[in-house]
C-alpha cells in the first residue's frame, strides 16, 4: 500500500463509517472507474444523440406534411409526459423482448441491443423530446422577414434552415438546452433500473457488499456529479459566449 | 430549363391583369404594367394599397390568384415555376434590411453566391469587397449588422442583393425605416445603380427621389393603378382626384 491507500485504510479502521474502500482496495476502485466511464459514455452519447434528435425534430416540425408534424408532436407528448424511469423499463423489458438475437459463440443467444443500448436509446429520446421543444422555441424567435430575405436570395428550405434559421435559433436555445442537458446527465443514474453498470449502480453494489462504505460512496457520488455537471455547464457557458454575436440577443 | 423566346427588346417584366387576394380581401384588382430593361419605375400610393404585395408577387414570395407575371418570358404564375431560377434574376431589398444578424457584412454578401450558387469563395469575396466599396462601406466588412446604423445595414442589403448579379431589383420602401439623416446615403446607392443601367422597381414615398430617378411613376390605390406617367408629366398633370389628394399630402 502506498501512503494514499494507507491513509484511507487507517481512516476506515479508526472511523468505520468512513470506509473509503475504493481508495485502498484495487477491486473496488476498478468498479468505481468502470462506473465513471459508463456514466461518461452514457452522458456523452445521449447528449449528442438527444441534440441530433432535437434538431431533426424541430426541422420536421416545420415540414409541410401534417402527418409528419403530428408524429413529431406525438413523440414529444409521449416522452415529455411520462417518467423517464418508466420509459427505460418499457424499452428494455417490453421492446427488448422483440429485438433479434445473435450468437457470438454459437451457443449463447445475445440480443443485438444490450441494456446499455436500450438506456442510450431511451434516454436520448427522453431528452430529445425536450430538445425539440427548446429548438422550436428558438426557431420561432427567428423573424419571418429574415427567412424571407434568404428566400429572396434563392435559398431553398433546407438551406434557409441550415444557414439562417438554425444558427440564430441555436443561440437563443442555448440556455434552455444547457438546463436540459444537465438534467439528462443526472437522469443517466436511472439506467441502474435496467442494470446498466454506471456510477450509481457501482456505488450501490459497493456499499451492498461493504455496508461501512455507504457514506463514502454517497460523498463520492455527489462530488462526481458536481464535477461532471460542472464541466458540462462550464463548456456550455463558454460556447454560449463564443458564438455570441455583437448586437444580437441580450 | 425551357427557353421562353425572350429577347431584350421585349419588356423584362410584363404584368398582365394580376389579381391577388388574402382570404376574402382582394388586394390587387387587375394590375397591368411593363418594365423594360434598364428602366427604373416607382410605385407610389397610400398605405394598404397593395404596393408591397405587388412586388412580392414578382419574385413569387406571394402567389397570385389570376393574371400573368412574366420575368424575361418566364411565367411566375405557373405551378411548375422554378422559384430559385426566378429569384436568381430578381433581387429584393426590404424595408427592415433583414440582414443575417449572425454574419458580418461581408459574410452577408457572400452567403448566397457561395452556398446557393456554389461559386468559388475567393471570387465571391473579391466581388463582395468591390460591392462594399460601391455602396461606400469600406472598413465595415467585418462588422455585424448589430454594429451598423440602419443606413449602413440597408446598403449592405443592397450589396447582398447585387452579389447575385440579378437582372432587376425590387426595393420595398427601403428608406422608410431610416433616420432622415441616413436616407440620403441609401438613395445615393440606388441612384448609382439606376444610372448604371440596373432595372429597378421601387416602392417609395420619396417623391423628390422618384422625380429624379424614375423613368415611369405608377400611382396605386386600393389595388388598382389609378394613374401613371413619366415624372415630368406625372407630378404636374395628375388628373385623378385621388392622386392629387395623395400628392398634396406628401409633397
Ligand atoms: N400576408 C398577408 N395576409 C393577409 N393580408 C395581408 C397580407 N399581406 C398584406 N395584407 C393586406 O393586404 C393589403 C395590402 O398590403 P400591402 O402591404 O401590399 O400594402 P402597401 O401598399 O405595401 O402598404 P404600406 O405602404 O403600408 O407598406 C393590406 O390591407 C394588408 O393588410
Ligand atoms: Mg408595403
Amino acid at each position: 500500500m502506498n501512503g494514499f491507500q494507507q491513509y484511507f485504510y487507517d481512516l476506515a479502521q479508526e472511523y468505520p463509517r468512513w470506509n473509503f474502500i475504493f481508495f485502498y482496495d484495487p477491486t473496488q476502485s476498478d468498479r468505481v472507474i468502470q462506473g465513471l466511464w459508463m456514466t461518461l459514455e452514457l452522458s456523452v452519447i445521449c447528449v449528442i444523440l438527444s441534440v441530433v434528435i432535437g434538431i431533426l425534430g424541430a426541422w420536421l416540425q416545420g415540414a409541410p406534411s401534417k402527418t409528419v408534424r403530428i408524429i413529431v408532436q406525438g413523440y414529444i407528448q409521449f416522452f415529455r409526459n411520462t417518467p423517464p424511469l418508466v420509459q427505460l423499463l418499457f424499452f428494455y423489458f417490453a421492446l427488448g423482448q422483440f429485438t433479434p438475437t445473435y450468437s457470438p459463440d454459437g451457443w449463447l443467444e445475445v440480443p443485438i441491443i444490450s441494456n446499455v443500448g436500450w438506456a442510450i436509446i431511451s434516454l436520448s429520446f427522453f431528452a430529445g423530446a425536450f430538445n425539440v421543444e427548446i429548438f422550436r422555441a428558438g426557431i420561432e424567435s427567428v423573424p419571418e422577414s429574415t427567412q424571407e430575405a434568404a428566400e429572396a436570395l434563392c435559398m431553398n428550405r433546407a438551406q434557409i434552415f441550415r444557414y439562417v434559421v438554425f444558427p440564430l435559433a441555436f443561440r437563443v436555445s442555448l440556455p434552455a438546452l444547457n438546463n436540459n442537458l444537465v438534467n439528462l446527465v443526472k437522469t443517466t443514474t436511472q439506467a441502474l433500473a435496467i442494470a446498466v453498470p454506471e456510477l450509481l449502480y457501482q456505488m450501490i453494489s459497493i456499499y451492498n457488499d461493504y455496508s461501512t462504505a455507504q457514506y463514502a460512496c454517497m460523498l463520492v457520488l455527489f462530488v462526481a456529479y458536481i464535477v461532471l455537471v460542472g464541466i458540462l455547464v462550464f463548456g456550455m457557458n463558454h460556447w454560449e459566449r463564443k458564438i455570441k454575436v455583437p448586437g444580437y440577443g441580450n | 430549363m425551357t427557353t421562353h423566346n425572350w429577347t431584350p427588346d421585349q419588356p423584362l417584366i410584363s404584368i398582365r391583369d394580376v389579381h391577388k387576394s388574402f382570404g376574402d380581401l382582394e388586394v390587387l384588382k387587375g394590375i397591368t404594367l411593363d418594365v423594360r430593361q434598364g428602366e427604373v419605375i416607382c410605385i407610389i400610393g397610400p398605405s394598404g394599397s397593395g404596393k408591397s404585395t405587388l412586388i412580392r408577387c414578382i419574385n413569387a414570395l406571394n402567389p397570385i390568384n389570376s393574371g400573368s407575371i412574366k420575368v424575361e418570358g418566364q411565367e411566375v404564375n405557373d405551378p411548375k415555376l422554378d422559384k430559385l431560377a426566378l429569384r436568381k434574376k430578381v433581387g429584393m431589398v426590404f424595408q427592415q434590411y433583414n440582414l443575417f444578424p449572425h454574419k458580418t457584412a461581408l459574410e452577408n454578401i457572400m452567403m448566397a453566391p457561395v452556398k446557393v450558387l456554389n461559386e468559388p469563395v475567393d471570387e465571391v469575396e473579391q466581388r463582395a469587397r468591390k460591392l462594399m466599396k460601391r455602396v461606400n462601406l469600406i472598413g465595415k466588412e467585418d462588422a455585424y449588422p448589430g454594429e451598423l446604423s440602419g443606413g449602413q445595414q440597408q446598403r449592405v442589403a443592397i450589396a447582398r442583393s447585387l452579389a447575385m448579379n440579378p437582372d432587376v431589383i425590387l426595393f420595398d420602401e427601403v428608406t422608410a425605416a431610416l433616420d432622415p439623416e441616413t436616407v440620403n446615403e441609401v438613395l445615393l446607392a440606388i441612384k448609382d445603380l439606376a444610372q448604371d443601367g440596373m432595372t429597378c422597381i421601387l416602392v417609395t414615398h420619396e417623391m423628390g427621389f422618384a422625380r429624379e430617378v424614375a423613368d415611369h411613376i405608377y400611382f396605386t390605390d386600393r389595388g388598382v393603378i389609378v394613374e401613371h406617367g413619366p415624372p415630368a408629366t406625372f407630378f404636374t398633370e395628375a388628373s385623378d382626384p385621388r392622386t392629387q389628394e395623395f400628392l398634396s399630402q406628401i409633397l
